[in-house]
């Protein structure tokens, strides 16, 4: 096997692709990537605050604010911000997340002034009314329908979570219970905006052709005025050791069944001096990372036990790690061999660990990846915004990139040993129910945090 | 979790300027489009063939897919996995689509000689020789199987499928896969329709990335030198308007499921602008078209609405959708239709069609602003058959267009009495 020969240097430190950095004096950090390659620019702004910053009986708050965020300001009437980017050529969008809540503009680079006045607006200026709630709240509850009460394997997804931690909030899900929605009130996301909308609780990310000196005036300029304040106390809330396994089904309709499995395991801390992280983000790309991994191959493939297999783990959380298993077992097969034929693959790993190949294959997908983001300047602006919102710096990002190139077949052994245990795990199936063609009946209706009965 | 998802459809991601085609036949016959940039130490080529699904033989639907999606599961001297895992040590990106009309494969290689030459061998390969081992066959038949039995099951694609149905009554764009249709493919099946369907003189290579022109030359040529010589004809029987229905479907659900719409135009015909323009403010301008704004921001009565043309080398759909809890179902339906005939007897105001316009022509450094997406761009233009200038031309094209001309192009490609409704998931 030849080693993959790759000029990773190049690409990680030319002068157009180096990020510059500053920090305004209430706490706002803005960090710029020159990109000249075409007239665009990305601007995300971040803000560390995600659903697992809410409480309970208020789930979904974090979400629900991201929608208000497009409804006026002081200054803009309801719609408008949507209108300014829209005619500036541009898309505009938000994303909630576990750890954080984001909002972009991808606007020809002309454009770039009046979006970074329009964020410094809404960071400030927002006004909540009691209308534009009511009228939004039902659009997420329509979303929720959509996204999970209406799909069969979201509420597997979702029962997952709820059952894996019992303390921490990633039990709860993203877009919030049906019933804490109902329930929710424009106070509520008043409350939230106060608490978390803060230069302090954020940071902007800028990718395109840009001069960052200019950008950092406009920061200066359109950021900075708005005074920090003291944000509301985080509580770890760590979730205490799993003693044992669970188990958790749902039914929903559907026809072939789905089963998810999850190990707690660490999550990446220290980019230096942490080893087990690196081993697990091998370890999983090993299992389903590219088109020659083992349980594509080896479950969907060879034995065809599997109608799909797949294997999830991301490092950089700012809570609780998981290492996610999933799949559907093929026409004929059951969940039951499913399960055991994943668990075999695990111990495989831990009997006989992973080959060289393999290795060199992941790695090298990782390098060429680089390259190929490239080629993108919202997926140059996502990669540091995720990994700033975990609690790292940009920076690392290349460190981390070395440190993955020295995980040895060794290291992947011994994670899959030591944090594949029974105990640590949660499994949640799918048990699927044929569709009847009667409408249900009006409870399951009026209260749709019910899986569709019948 | 995003906010929305954009609906601005297909129609509005096609436009650009300033970005130098060259276009040549290559002696295979193939029709090459080449974008030369050294900007990033890639290469992306993309080949695509009237291969579609409307190509797929009566009773055999599913045929034009399966036989691109088993490409690379076992060609020449190479099986599945060998394939799967030289495509990977070298870093590469081997994908595939399949649509109405077209079918093909695209590769994202490294630029640097030896993964580049090695990823492009592999092309050449999997179009040119795949084998359709029986055994292959046989497991993607069954997984194909069960993922069909399971869509079946899911209110969006029970949806989607019947909408294409209803709309299509005897045409070849309202054929859907079966479990029967399905079952029935042979490796016969998919040599012949890759014999007949991936051939030369069809074939439409676009290139774009860290080569020369020569290379270009060069690489065209030899990915499409080796392709079958079969012949077929491309020609697919008129499409019938449907009469004006609505179609009711049980399933237990939360939301309704909702489309309405007809076949409208086809990608070459001179109605596209206007009703590109006009579709923006009707649906496909995402926040800030009447449908967003009437259903879901003055009423909250979905997460998504939206309506887009989808042009075709014949006549491709018009199409209006959105989910809403089932309670609500009629009323949306009813607020949609107004809002749908408000805007073909009116047409957009002043108001509305400039803020479209100064959308799509400011937008178009966005369009141009990656590899990827001017590739998509480079196999448009030659599949169907467009100017080689049509990106240049685009915000002339769409600043030409008038009030009038929106509201006529939408009074002839979007009449009532076609329009067809289909609900999932009602009470009614």
């Amino acid at each position: 096997m030849k080693r993959f020969l790759f000029p990773l240097l190049i690409f990680t430190h030319c002068a157009w692709a180096n990020p510059f950095e500053t920090q305004l004096s209430n706490g706002l950090r803005v960090i710029v990537r020159e990109d000249p390659r075409a007239p665009t620019v990305v601007q995300m702004v971040w803000y560390r605050a995600g659903a697992m910053d809410e409480k309970d009986g208020y789930s979904g708050v974090a979400h629900a604010l991201e929608h208000l965020m497009f409804k006026g300001t002081k200054r803009l009437a309801a719609g408008e911000f949507n209108k300014r980017v829209a005619e500036a050529g541009g898309r505009d969008n938000a994303f909630t997340s576990l750890d954080y809540t984001a909002y972009f503009q991808i606007v020809p680079k002309a454009a770039l002034p009046e979006m970074m006045a329009l964020e410094a607006d809404r960071m400030a200026n927002l006004t909540l009314t009691e209308k534009e709630f009511s009228s939004e709240i039902k659009v997420v509850m329509e979303e929720r329908r959509l996204r999970t009460d209406d799909n069969a394997q979201s509420l597997v997804y979702e029962a997952l979570h709820s059952t894996m931690f019992q303390a921490h909030p990633y039990r709860r899900p993203i877009i919030g219970w049906m019933d804490d929605l109902v329930n929710m009130t424009w106070k509520d996301a008043r409350t939230w905006y106060r608490d978390w909308y803060a230069p302090n609780n954020a940071y902007v990310v800028i990718v395109g052709d840009v001069d960052h000196s200019q950008i950092f005036k406009w920061a200066e300029k359109n950021f900075g005025r708005i005074p920090a304040r003291s944000l509301p106390v985080r509580k770890p809330q760590n979730e205490p050791a799993q003693k044992g396994v669970k188990r958790v089904n749902v039914k929903a309709p559907a026809k072939l069944p789905y089963l998810t499995m999850a190990w707690k395991v660490p999550k990446l801390k220290d980019v230096e001096r942490d080893t087990e992280p690196y081993a697990l983000e091998v370890l999983a790309a090993v299992l389903d990372g590219n088109d020659a991994a083992r349980l594509s191959k080896n479950l969907v493939r060879g034995s065809r036990i599997a109608q799909s297999a797949g294997a999830g783990y991301d490092a950089t959380v700012r809570g609780e790690a998981t290492f996610l298993l999933d799949g559907q077992p093929a026409e004929g097969r059951s969940i039951t061999e499913l399960e055991a034929a994943l668990q075999a693959e695990i111990k495989r790993i831990q009997d006989g660990g992973v080959t060289e190949e393999e290795l060199t294959r992941v790695k090298t997908q990782i390098m060429a990846s680089q390259v190929y983001k490239r080629d993108s300047m919202m997926a140059q602006a996502m990669e540091m915004g995720r990994f700033e919102a975990a609690g790292f710096h940009w920076r690392d990002l290349d460190r981390m990139l070395v440190k993955l190139r020295e995980v040895t077949t060794t290291d992947v052994q011994s994670v899959a040993k030591k944090y594949f245990n029974d105990d640590t795990l949660t499994v949640a199936t799918l048990d699927p129910q044929p569709l009847d063609p009667q409408p249900l009946d009006k409870v399951a209706t009026k209260n749709p945090t019910i899986a569709p009965r019948h | 979790m995003r906010k929305i998802v954009f609906f601005i459809g297909w129609l509005t991601t096609l436009a650009h300027a300033g970005v130098k085609i060259d276009h040549w036949v290559a002696p295979s016959g193939a029709r090459v489009y080449f974008v030369e940039t050294h900007a990033l130490p890639i290469l992306d080529v993309a080949i695509d063939f009237t291969a579609g699904t409307a190509y797929d033989p009566m009773g055999k639907a599913g045929l034009a897919g399966l036989t691109r999606g088993l490409l690379d599961a076992g060609a020449g001297a190479l099986d599945e996995e060998t394939i799967a895992e030289q495509l990977v040590n070298l870093g590469a990106q081997l994908s595939g689509t399949t649509d109405h009309d077209r079918a093909g494969l695209s590769l994202r290689t490294l630029a640097t000689t030896r993964e580049k030459e090695a990823a492009l061998i592999l092309l050449r390969t999997v179009l040119s020789q795949p084998n359709f081992p029986d055994s292959v066959l046989t497991r993607e038949k069954a997984r194909m199987i069960a993922a069909l039995q399971e869509s079946d099951t899911r209110p969006d694609a029970i949806a989607a499928k019947r909408f294409s149905q209803e709309i299509y009554p005897n045409h070849p764009y309202g054929r859907t896969t079966t479990v029967a249709s399905m079952g029935s493919l042979t490796r016969d099946d998919l040599l012949t329709f890759h014999r007949t369907r991936y051939r030369a003189n069809r074939a439409v290579v676009a290139l774009i990335g860290d080569v020369t022109r020569a290379e270009a030359e060069r690489i065209a040529q030899f990915l499409t030198e080796s392709l079958p010589t079969g012949e077929a004809n491309d020609d697919l029987p008129p499409v019938q308007m449907p009469v004006k229905h609505t179609v009711n479907i049980a399933h237990p659900a939360a939301q309704s499921h909702i489309h309405i719409g007809m076949p409208a135009i086809s990608r070459l015909d001179p109605d596209y602008y206007a009703l590109l323009v006009g579709n923006y403010t009707l649906g496909g301008g995402g926040f800030v078209s009447r449908l967003v704004s009437e259903v879901r921001e003055k009423r909250g009565y979905a997460y998504s609405v939206y309506s887009y043309f989808s042009p075709r080398r014949f006549e491709g759909p018009f199409q209006i959708g959105l989910q809403t809890k089932r309670e609500q179902a009629a009323e949306a339906i009813k607020l949609v239709e107004s809002v749908l005939t408000d805007f073909v007897k009116t047409g957009p105001t002043a108001k509305e069609l400039a803020a479209a316009q100064k959308n799509l022509i400011n937008g178009q450094s966005l369009r141009i602003d990656s590899n990827a997406k001017l590739l998509g761009y480079l196999s448009a233009i030659g599949f169907y058959g467009l100017p080689l200038t049509y990106l240049d031309d685009f915000p002339a094209k769409i600043k030409a267009v008038t009030v009038d001309q929106v509201r006529a192009a939408f009074v002839r490609q979007v009449k009532p009495e076609h329009r067809v409704t289909v609900v999932v998931a009602t009470d009614e």
